[in-house]
């Protein structure tokens, strides 16, 4: 019989950027001790910045009264997480495309895309203050 | 007192300003904030300016930097100047490609490649 093993946690950070450094280390050691390979936890760190940043900056404008709830769970399978600030969301469904002609020389609107890149799923509520993100580890 | 690590490296060679960025990882807005009070006021100072960015110390960047690299060539190309990238490793080129920022950025292999580049 095999046992999988997986927990649930739920991390409350405060609305900076080195707290978003610290939760991504945290996240990432994890992510090597269950053997996920180089590329995959690249991936997952770009897709957890720019989602973290967003919260913190985004979401939370830096309010240091606000927090970003960051609930994940690392199995053997997936590495999946959901990203909520205090914010009052955004237009998700209406982001312009950075890679279209008139945009690629905006500074930024970046973030959303290369968390689409990199991750299997990145799923927004409804509000916008919420971004459920899975990975899928692969077999090695 | 402690001093933080330069962020950035400058070197001249073939008539160009190299500037070889530090950190393994570029992600803080500090850190950003950093290199930009560095480029933009060497930008300012020097009329047309042949300019390579050297990421062969690079790992990781944010987002955050593409938009710092969008505004240090903006201001290149206002002055007349030229702007290389070089030495990129895959894994961060693969965000360029991503993006499609590897058609806005000229971008080489190596340093010598993109000094020889430069009229």
């Amino acid at each position: 019989m095999v046992l999988k093993s997986s927990t649930n946690k739920s991390i409350l950070i405060n609305s900076d950027t080195s707290s978003v450094g610290k939760i991504c280390n945290l996240l990432l050691e994890e992510l090597r001790g269950k053997n996920y390979a180089p590329e995959e936890v690249f991936a997952i760190h770009l897709a957890l910045e720019e989602a973290m940043i967003n919260a913190v900056k985004h979401g939370n404008k830096f309010d240091p009264a606000k927090k970003v709830d960051v609930n994940y769970t690392i199995s053997d399978e997936k590495f999946e997480i959901t990203v909520t600030d205090q914010g009052s969301g955004f237009s998700y469904k209406n982001l312009p495309d950075p890679r279209l002609e008139e945009n690629l020389y905006k500074p930024c609107g970046r973030g959303v895309l290369l968390m689409r890149s990199y991750m299997d799923v990145v799923e927004f509520n409804e509000t916008g203050n919420a971004v459920h993100m899975i990975k899928y580890k692969a077999k090695h | 007192m402690v001093q933080d690590s330069p962020k950035i490296i400058l070197e001249y060679a073939q008539n160009a300003a190299i500037a070889t960025l530090t950190d393994e990882k570029i992600l803080e807005e500090t850190d950003i904030q950093a290199i930009e009070s560095t480029i933009m006021p060497l930008i300012e100072q020097t009329a047309s300016i042949n300019l390579v960015l050297d990421f062969s110390n690079v790992f990781f960047l944010s987002s955050a930097v593409l938009g710092l690299l969008i505004r240090i060539s903006k201001k290149v190309y206002e002055s007349n100047g030229q702007l290389r990238l070089c030495s990129i490793n895959k894994k961060i080129f693969q965000i360029f490609t991503i993006t499609r920022l590897d058609k806005i950025f000229d971008i080489h292999e190596d340093r010598q490649s993109a000094l020889d580049s430069l009229n």
